[in-house]
Formats: C-alpha cells, sequence, structure tokens
C-alpha cells in the first residue's frame, strides 16, 4: 500500500492517470460481481445451492468438463509438441485451426457441430447408420466443452513445448535418446508448467460452455443441463437458484485461477 | 507491433461504418397513381414536409410473435414517419425478468397472463390490461417424418425424440397440461403423461428453438404454437382436438415508466385495431376483436 501511494507521490510521475482510466473498467468488472455476492447471501443461499435443480446441475458439470480435460490432455498433448517442434507443410493452417475456435462465438460452434455431427448433419448421417446418435447426450455436451475449450490447452502446451531449451534436447539426442524418450523425460517435465495453466482454463472454459451446449446438446436435467444452462433457466424462473450456482461457478473459478 | 497503426485505423473503419446511417431496404417500387402526377402546380406552398424527430419504440415480444410483429412493425413505422421500431424477442419469462430488473421498454407483448401479472404486481403495468390475440398448439414433425408418427398416441412410442419448451416457457407450460388433459381421456390411457414425457430428450428456451430442432431433423417431433407451424410450411402437422387443447392468450400492455409513454400507446392501439388484427389473422393468430 506504501509503495503505491509512493507511486503516486514521485515527482512529475503522472501515476494517477493510469488508475483513473483503469477505474473504469476496474468498476464494470468489479461492481455486477460484487452484487451478485452481495444478493447471495441470504437464507435462501443453502436451500437454493442444495436444490435438485443445482445438484443435479453441478454434478453434471464436473463429470463433463473433467472428461473434457482428460480428453484435451490426451489428444493436445501429441498435437501441442507437433506444433512446437515439427516443421511440415500446412503447419500454419493447422495452428489456424486450432486458435480458430478460442476466437469463435460458442453460439458458431454449437451450430457447426449441430449440421455435422446432428441426426441429419453431413457426418451424422453416417453416424445415425451405425447406430449413434449425438444430439441431446452428455457426449454432446462434452464434445461442446471440448471444441471451445481444448485448443486453450493445446496452445498453453504449445508454449511450454516451444520454451523448452533446443540444447537440452538436442544434448539427449545426441545421448542417443529416440523421440520418444525425450518426449517423455524432458520435454514433457520441463513444459510441466505451463501444462497445469493450460489444463485449468482448458477446465474452467469447459465449466462455463454456454451456447455450443444449449445449440448442439440442448437442455434436460440429469443429461444436458450443465450448471451454466441452469443459470439461464432459473434465471428465468427462480431467480435465488440462479443467483446461488452463479455464485458457486464464481467461487470454483477463483479457486482454479489462484491454483496457476 | 509495426502493424499496430493499421489495426487501430481498421477499428476507427468499423466502428465509423457501423454508425452511419443503417442501411434502409428501397421499398419495392409502387404503382402512382395518375391523376396525382396531373396536378397543375399551384402556387401555394407545400406543406413543410414534416421531418419529425426520430424516435425509437422498444416493444419486448414473445418469441411466438416474431413473424407476425415484425409486419405490426413495419405497418408502425410506415403509418408514423420518423418512428423507428426495435424488439425484443424472447421467451415471456426471459422477457418480464429483464423489464422487472430495469431493461428499459415501452411495450410488453407476453403469451400469457402469469408473466404478465409479474409486472402488474411490480407496478410497471396497469391492472386491467387487454388480450390482442389467442393461439392454440399443435404436434409438428419433420417433413420426412423420421419415426413415422401418424396420430397423437406414436408420441407415446418408446424412443421416439421429442422436443419441448421448458415448463417455464408458456408454450412449454401449456404442452405440459394438454398432455396432462390427455391423460385423462381412457383413449390414450392415464399413463399417456408419463410415457410421453420419457421421450422428452431436450426442454428448449422458446418456441422457436423447438421448430428449429424439429426442422433440421434432430427430433422426431415437437409441440408448438399453430402459428409457429404455419410460419414453417415445410413441417408436417398434427393438430390436437380442442377438448384437449389450450387457449393461450395474449395479452399487450404499455409499460408505466416507458420512455415513450404516447408512442406505446399507439403501438397497443394499432395492434389492437383493424389493421393490427388483420395482420395477426394473417399469421394464423385468432383475433380478439371482431
Amino acid at each position: 500500500m506504501r509503495r503505491f501511494f509512493q507511486r503516486l507521490s514521485i515527482n512529475n510521475n503522472p501515476g494517477w492517470v493510469f488508475i483513473l482510466t483503469g477505474l473504469g473498467l476496474i468498476l464494470l468488472l468489479g461492481l455486477p460481481l460484487l452484487t451478485l455476492d452481495w444478493r447471495a447471501i441470504g437464507k435462501n443461499f443453502f436451500n437454493s445451492v442444495l436444490s435438485p435443480t443445482a445438484l443435479t446441475a453441478l454434478k453434471l458439470s464436473l463429470l463433463t468438463s473433467t472428461s473434457t480435460v482428460l480428453v484435451a490432455i490426451a489428444t493436445g498433448t501429441p498435437l501441442a509438441y507437433i506444433l512446437a517442434r515439427w516443421k511440415f507443410r500446412g503447419k500454419n493452417a493447422l495452428e489456424l485451426l486450432v486458435d480458430l475456435p478460442v476466437v469463435l462465438p460458442p453460439s458458431v460452434a454449437g451450430l457447426a457441430l449441430l449440421i455435422a455431427f446432428g441426426r441429419t448433419g453431413v457426418f451424422g448421417v453416417w453416424l445415425n447408420a451405425l447406430g449413434i446418435t449425438l444430439p441431446f447426450t452428455t457426449v454432446a455436451v462434452m464434445m461442446a466443452q471440448t471444441f471451445v475449450s481444448a485448443p486453450l490447452f493445446v496452445g498453453a502446451a504449445r508454449e511450454g513445448f516451444a520454451a523448452v531449451d533446443k540444447q537440452i534436447e538436442e544434448a539427449a539426442l545426441v545421448e542417443g535418446a529416440n523421440e520418444w524418450q525425450v518426449f517423455r523425460f524432458i520435454m514433457f517435465p520441463l513444459a510441466g508448467r505451463a501444462f497445469l495453466a493450460g489444463l485449468i482454463l482448458t477446465w474452467a472454459r469447459a465449466l462455463g460452455e454456454f451456447g455450443a451446449t444449449i445449440l448442439f446438446a440442448g437442455n434436460l436435467e440429469g443429461k444436458t443441463q450443465t450448471m451454466p444452462l441452469a443459470i439461464y433457466l432459473g434465471f428465468e424462473t427462480y431467480l435465488d437458484v440462479a443467483i446461488a450456482l452463479s455464485v458457486m461457478l464464481m467461487v470454483v473459478s477463483v479457486v482454479l485461477l489462484g491454483l496457476m | 507491433m509495426k502493424k499496430l497503426p493499421f489495426i487501430v485505423l481498421l477499428f476507427a473503419a468499423i466502428l465509423l461504418a457501423s454508425c452511419g446511417p443503417a442501411a434502409k431496404a428501397i421499398p419495392a417500387p409502387t404503382a402512382v397513381p395518375p391523376t396525382e402526377t396531373m396536378v397543375p402546380p399551384t402556387d401555394t406552398p407545400l406543406p413543410p414536409t414534416a421531418t419529425p424527430a426520430p424516435r425509437t419504440l422498444t416493444v419486448f415480444a414473445a418469441a411466438s410473435l416474431t413473424g407476425s410483429f415484425g409486419d405490426i412493425g413495419k405497418a408502425f413505422e410506415a403509418a408514423n414517419p420518423g418512428v423507428t421500431v426495435t424488439f425484443n424477442f424472447a421467451g415471456s419469462q426471459v422477457l418480464s425478468t429483464q423489464i422487472t430488473q430495469g431493461a428499459a421498454a415501452d411495450v410488453f407483448a407476453s403469451a400469457n397472463h402469469t408473466e404478465m401479472d409479474k409486472l402488474v404486481t411490480a407496478n410497471l403495468v396497469a391492472a386491467g390490461y387487454k388480450d390482442f390475440v389467442t393461439n392454440v398448439l399443435e404436434v409438428i414433425l419433420p417433413a420426412n417424418n423420421p419415426a413415422n408418427v401418424q396420430t397423437l398416441q406414436d408420441l407415446a412410442k418408446p424412443g421416439l425424440k421429442l422436443v419441448l419448451e421448458d415448463k417455464s416457457v408458456p408454450a412449454g407450460a401449456y404442452s405440459l397440461q394438454i398432455l396432462a388433459n390427455m391423460s385423462k381421456d381412457p383413449t390414450y390411457g392415464s399413463d399417456f403423461n408419463t410415457k410421453v414425457l420419457a421421450n422428452v430428450v431436450s426442454n428448449e428456451t422458446d418456441v422457436k428453438q423447438v421448430v428449429a430442432k424439429v426442422q433440421l431433423g434432430e427430433a422426431d417431433a415437437g409441440i408448438v404454437y399453430i402459428t409457429d407451424a404455419i410460419a414453417a410450411p415445410t413441417l408436417k402437422t398434427i393438430v390436437i382436438p380442442t377438448n384437449f387443447n389450450v387457449v393461450a392468450k395474449y395479452p399487450i400492455a404499455a409499460l408505466t415508466n416507458a420512455p415513450q409513454p404516447d408512442l406505446a400507446s399507439a403501438f397497443v392501439a394499432y395492434v389492437l385495431s383493424e389493421d393490427g388484427q388483420a395482420i395477426m389473422k394473417k399469421w394464423g393468430f385468432t383475433t380478439v376483436t371482431p
């Protein structure tokens, strides 16, 4: 705090310009979140959190987001390694493909998933012939979450791999290690921190997924109604439940960010 | 960093382009009555071409009114130069929450009385509001009818994929009521309700979502307003007999804190007028004024 005020008073240093202009954003971010907490305090909070709808949604959200993270690690790690270390034609296009879902609106993701993998979708028709229908299932929820959140993991892991000193890698190769051993004993441990960051970001994003889920997976309690969907529907009927769920998601997010 | 000036310029250009006058659809040329062109020029000064200050009327309307109110809005704008009508279409339950939480709206048109009554309780609408149309519900099926649904009984076939609106959406509550009504009839059986509800794969957030899911062929059947079915002519439909059906009453009211109170009343009056009711009828609603 003293350093803060020292900064203000240092001769000719216009520190207050930074503070005053930044204040607008601080208020915009802080006020709504504080209001949410303030509104949640009350005797209804625990009743709302423990209501069957809220608990079912929480359970489903934890199940789907954790599965999404596992899928992201399993499929994203090799992809991140390839992007960080290999050189090949079409690499730029591949990077673009992986980055795109991060900036696309989730409604676009949901629509794309639906017209590709829906029952009458381009690829969904084949799946349907095999007896697999995806829309309105818990698997669809996970697909929607993976679509929007796994690229965050790939991005973080790619940065992590790229930051590993090439000399260490080369030394290992000179010593006779094969590519798998380099990956297993050098790259993976050294990129650990970036991995953790990517993992948490992915989990948080999957936990908050709404737009793609409601379009591709629909809304059915216990099957596809995750916490954000329950909040949206609660907002319409039981504001208390919606607020309680929102605060719960916020607390989880704060804990996740604290882990990073 | 060399790209930064270009990016700033690009953003400035986007901002300028989006702030400019909105592109107005060019009205279709209409035949001008020849007599008008024949009027000889006179010395009397033309009445000042009235350019009233542009005003915006904000109407919050149930999702099932999307098509009909789009037309009403255009007709109202034509009758009131300088007025732009902007709509917020969503489930009535979303709209009433938005309004009680302080959203600035002039007019609210709801698909049931429950949501309007919430606003009366909050003193945002005067008691004694008017219904302007009624609507009934209907079963919709994809054009190719993948589950081969022929009768209402077929809705209970195991494995059928049925989409409804969430019970918080007026149409969803009406659908549940219809199914309950049918269960009381021995033809369908007392477990009809349970069997049909076991087939529900999703409770959507408004009727248009249900129409979309059935239209895409993702669901085998849905229950929506007859007006939604008319607006989507590719769909197959099954009529729900009157003795099971629910008559949805649509009320409309100007809000007590409307930013444009006179325009709000004028809009409500227009919807209830002969012209307004004719438009509603065209979209399949049952009008209340004879």
